[in-house]
């Protein structure tokens, strides 16, 4: 698909919700910035959500074949629980106007549709069943001693930075 | 204790998983207004390493550490998991996948992560191609594309009822089955 170079065009809006820097300036100058020692707080709960991903088989490249081939329910489950715990849980925060632990009130932002998400998702899931995890168990694999697995990781942070260059000229 | 950790060895039930990574949204939430997101990183290491003027790439990805360090993390936690926490037992699958899955000589089942089909031996063969190289871009390329994975759409995104969120969850369920049932058995055939 060649397009012409010249031809004005309106910027992609980024619609990555998993980038806080991209929000507005205000939401970013009412975040508190969090130093090394700060961040080790994600890094505990990461190292727990590490051991629950392995203890609980869902870095299993089989499992993930299971799934797909509608073989169990495991993986169905975990993912349907974790749904049903996060629902409740935003819920409460929202009805409650729960706070962080610095007091700041905790914002929520609402996602956009665009055409990414059904070409981009169908090819995530081609890949998923491929390689048999989603990025977080990539991680967790590597972690088990799975060391062979930094290749798939290099290659999917080459796939999004593809992705990153080629943003302009793909359908949104 | 050594009770405690015998308990902890067994593999985890679904519901167990299930409400820890369920809690992961709310936790991330209260300690610092985060948003569960895993694949988000890939998209920080490109900013941190190879930004290349790409605007998609130019932004201050040292805000976003947080979630380096939860990889981090997470990657620690695969570590304690596998070396002191591990069942010595084979992973129980299904005998159905056992059965398909012996046609292609993968009967090995003391690792999740085959270790007939993940190693560095098959890395540089065809095969190996499409289940490191391949499948990993698809996933980088695909979840970025998408706006997010399994954590930020399907955990994040349906808990706070969002409907994009729903529509990618679906197309990464439609992307898996075509590929397990269809593009797995022939790659696992090469």
């Amino acid at each position: 698909m060649v397009k012409d170079p010249n031809k004005s065009k309106e910027p992609i809006q980024d619609t990555d919700y998993e980038v806080r820097s991209l929000h507005s300036m205000c939401v970013n100058e009412s975040e508190h910035p969090e130093g090394f020692v700060g961040n080790l707080k994600y890094a505990a709960i990461g190292l727990l959500f590490g051991i629950v991903f392995v203890k609980s088989e869902v870095v299993s490249w089989f499992r993930i074949q299971e799934m797909f081939r509608l073989q169990s329910f495991h993986m169905y489950g975990v993912i349907g629980t974790a749904v049903v715990v996060g629902a409740i849980s935003i819920f409460l925060i929202k009805r409650f106007k729960i706070k962080t632990i610095k007091g700041e009130s905790i914002e929520f932002q609402d996602k956009t549709f665009n055409k990414g998400q059904i070409i981009g998702g169908l090819l995530f899931g081609v890949g998923w069943a491929i390689t048999g995890a989603c990025p977080g168990p990539l991680f967790a694999q590597l972690g088990t001693g799975a060391l062979a697995i930094i290749v798939t990781i290099i290659s999917a942070v080459a796939g999004t930075w593809v992705y990153g260059y080629l943003r302009d000229r793909l359908p949104h | 204790m050594s009770n405690l950790i015998e308990f902890i060895r067994q593999p985890w039930h679904w519901s167990v998983a299930g409400v820890l990574i369920g809690l992961t949204v709310p936790a991330l939430l209260i300690l610092g207004n985060k948003n569960f997101g895993i694949s988000a990183n890939l998209r920080h290491i490109c900013a941190a390493c190879l930004p290349a003027n790409i605007p998609f790439f130019k932004y201050d990805w040292k805000k976003e550490a947080w979630n380096l360090f939860f990889i981090g993390g997470v990657v620690i936690g695969g570590f304690i998991a596998a070396k002191f926490l591990s069942d010595p037992n084979d992973v129980q699958i299904s005998p159905s996948l056992a059965a398909s899955l012996s046609q292609y000589g993968i009967t090995d089942l003391s690792n999740m992560v085959p270790n007939q089909l993940f190693n560095w031996g098959t890395l540089f063969s065809l095969k190996g191609l499409f289940f490191f190289v391949v499948g990993g871009f698809l996933v980088g390329f695909g979840t970025r594309y998408a706006g997010g994975c399994t954590s930020g759409h399907a955990i994040s995104g349906l808990s706070n009822l969002q409907w994009p969120s729903l529509v990618a969850t679906i197309c990464f369920m439609v992307g898996g089955f075509i590929s397990a049932n269809l593009i797995v058995p022939f790659l696992l055939g090469l």
